[in-house]
C-alpha cells in the first residue's frame, strides 16, 4: 500500500473518532444543557432533603433552570445545607422564592422546585432561601396514614 | 517422590517446594523491573519520532485502522444486546424509557474501554508481539543495532505510541457505535419513543465525569496493553515456541491486568 493511502486511512480513522466524541458529548451527555456557564449561587436549608444528590435538577414551573452543586449537614442547627447554583438567565426570582424538594413522578428521581414570591427585590449570588419545604418521605406518611387509621377504631 | 517420602526427609521436599515459590517470586519481580526500564526507554525514544512522524502514521494504519472493524462490529452487537437485555429488565418496572441512559452510562463507564482494551490485546496485541519477536529471532533487530539503527527508536517507539494513541479512539468510536446499535434495537425494533431514549442521557449522562474518565480509563489500557505487547515482543527467547508463548502471555496478561486495573480505577473515579 502507498503512504499516501495509509495516511488518508488514518486520517479517516482519527477523523472517525472525532465524530464519535462529539456526538457522545452532544448527542448523550448533559453538555447541550452547560449552555455558557455563567451561574450563580444560592443556599437552601431543608429539614429534610430525602434523595435529593448533587447535580440533581432545580426546576421552576417544570423548566431546568439549575443545579444543585453541594450538599451539606449542619450539626449545629440539624439541618441540611444545599448549595444551588442557577443560569445566569433566570435572575429574576423575588427574595421571597419558596424551594420544595419534588419528585418526579411517583418513584421517580428528586428536584428542587422553585415557587415565585412577590417581593420587589430579587435574589442574588450568595442568598439564602429561607422558605423551604422538605421532602415527603414515604415511609413517614404511611406511617401516619396506619396511626391516624388505627386511632379511628 | 517414592525416595522423598521414605526417607531423605519430608522437610528436604518442602524446602524444595519453598526455594521453587522463591524463585518464581524473584523472577517475576525481575521481569516486571525489565519491562519497567523498558518502559522509560521506550518513552525517551518516543521523541525521535517528531522528525519521522512517517513510521508512526504507518504503525497507527496496522494498530488503529486495522482494529477498526472488529471494534465497529463488536460495538454494534453489544450495544443491540444491551437494548434488548435492559429492555426486559425494565419493562416490568414500566421504566423501558430508561433503556437509552443505561446502555449509554454502562457503554461510556465500562464497556467501550474495557471490551475494547480486550479485543485491542487480541487483535493488535498480539500481532505487536509476534512481529517484534520474529524480528529478533531473525536477527533483525541485532542488525540494526550492527548497522547502528537503534531499534528501540525505529521499531518499539512507533508501535508503542501508536497503541497508546489508537485505543482512546477505538473505545470512542466503540461507545458511539454501540449507542447507534440500542437506539436502532430500542427505538426502530422495540418502538421505544426516541425523544426518551436520548433525552434521559442528556440529563443523567455528565461530560467529565462520564465520557472523560471513560477516556481516561482507555488511555491507561492502552498503555499498559501496548507496554505488555512491545515488551514480550523484544523480551521473548528467539524461537518458534519462545514466541508462542510470548504471543500467549501478551494476551493473557494484558486481559487480565485490564480488568483488575478497570477495578482499581473505577473504585478511584465513581465511588465518593
Amino acid at each position: 500500500m502507498t503512504s499516501r493511502k495509509i495516511e488518508i486511512l488514518v486520517g479517516l480513522f482519527v477523523a472517525a473518532a472525532m465524530a464519535a466524541f462529539f456526538m457522545l458529548a452532544m448527542n448523550v451527555s448533559n453538555m447541550s444543557s452547560y449552555n455558557g456557564g455563567e451561574k450563580y449561587e444560592l443556599t437552601a436549608r431543608f429539614d429534610n432533603i430525602g434523595g435529593l444528590k448533587v447535580r440533581s435538577p432545580v426546576a421552576a414551573g417544570g423548566v431546568r433552570i439549575g443545579r444543585v452543586t453541594d450538599i451539606q449537614y449542619n450539626s449545629d442547627t440539624y439541618e441540611a445545607i444545599v448549595s444551588i447554583a442557577i443560569d445566569e438567565q433566570y435572575n429574576k426570582f423575588p427574595i421571597d422564592t419558596a424551594a420544595s424538594i419534588l419528585t418526579s413522578g411517583l418513584l421517580g428521581e428528586q428536584f428542587i422546585g422553585f415557587e415565585p414570591g412577590a417581593e420587589e427585590e430579587f435574589l442574588k449570588q450568595g442568598d439564602v432561601i429561607d422558605l423551604t419545604q422538605s421532602a415527603l418521605v414515604l415511609e413517614q406518611i404511611i406511617g401516619q396514614f396506619l396511626y391516624s387509621k388505627a386511632d379511628e377504631e | 517422590m517414592i525416595f522423598a517420602l521414605k526417607g531423605k526427609s519430608l522437610f528436604n521436599s518442602l524446602i524444595d517446594r519453598i526455594q521453587h515459590v522463591g524463585a518464581a517470586t524473584i523472577h517475576s519481580f525481575q521481569r516486571l523491573g525489565h519491562a519497567s526500564v523498558f518502559l522509560l526507554e521506550v518513552i525517551a525514544s518516543c521523541t525521535s519520532l517528531l522528525t519521522r512522524p512517517l513510521l508512526l502514521v504507518k504503525q497507527l494504519h496496522s494498530v488503529g485502522v486495522q482494529t477498526l472493524i472488529i471494534i465497529v462490529v463488536a460495538g454494534l452487537f453489544v450495544g443491540m444486546v444491551m437494548a434488548l437485555q435492559s429492555y426486559y429488565a425494565l419493562i416490568d418496572f414500566g421504566a423501558e424509557d430508561s433503556v437509552g441512559v443505561m446502555v449509554a452510562l454502562s457503554l461510556m463507564r465500562e464497556l467501550g474501554p474495557v471490551i475494547t482494551a480486550l479485543l485491542f490485546a487480541g487483535r493488535a496485541g498480539s500481532a505487536l508481539t509476534a512481529e517484534i519477536g520474529l524480528m529478533k529471532a531473525t536477527e533483525q533487530l541485532s542488525g540494526m543495532e550492527m548497522m547502528a539503527v537503534n531499534p528501540m527508536q525505529r521499531i518499539v517507539a512507533p508501535r508503542f505510541l501508536a497503541g497508546v494513541i489508537s485505543m482512546p479512539l477505538l473505545a470512542t468510536i466503540f461507545s458511539a457505535v454501540g449507542i447507534i446499535g440500542a437506539y436502532l434495537v430500542a427505538v426502530e425494533l422495540l418502538g421505544l419513543d426516541s425523544g426518551a431514549f436520548w433525552s434521559q442521557p442528556q440529563n443523567k449522562v455528565d461530560l467529565y465525569l462520564d465520557l472523560y474518565n471513560g477516556i481516561i480509563k482507555s488511555l491507561v489500557f492502552g498503555i499498559v496493553a501496548t507496554w505488555i505487547a512491545v515488551f514480550e515482543g523484544y523480551d521473548c527467547i528467539p524461537t518458534s515456541e519462545g514466541l508462542g508463548q510470548a504471543t500467549t502471555r501478551t494476551v493473557v496478561h494484558s486481559s487480565l491486568a485490564i480488568l483488575f486495573l478497570d477495578f482499581v480505577l473505577t473504585a478511584l473515579m465513581f465511588t465518593k
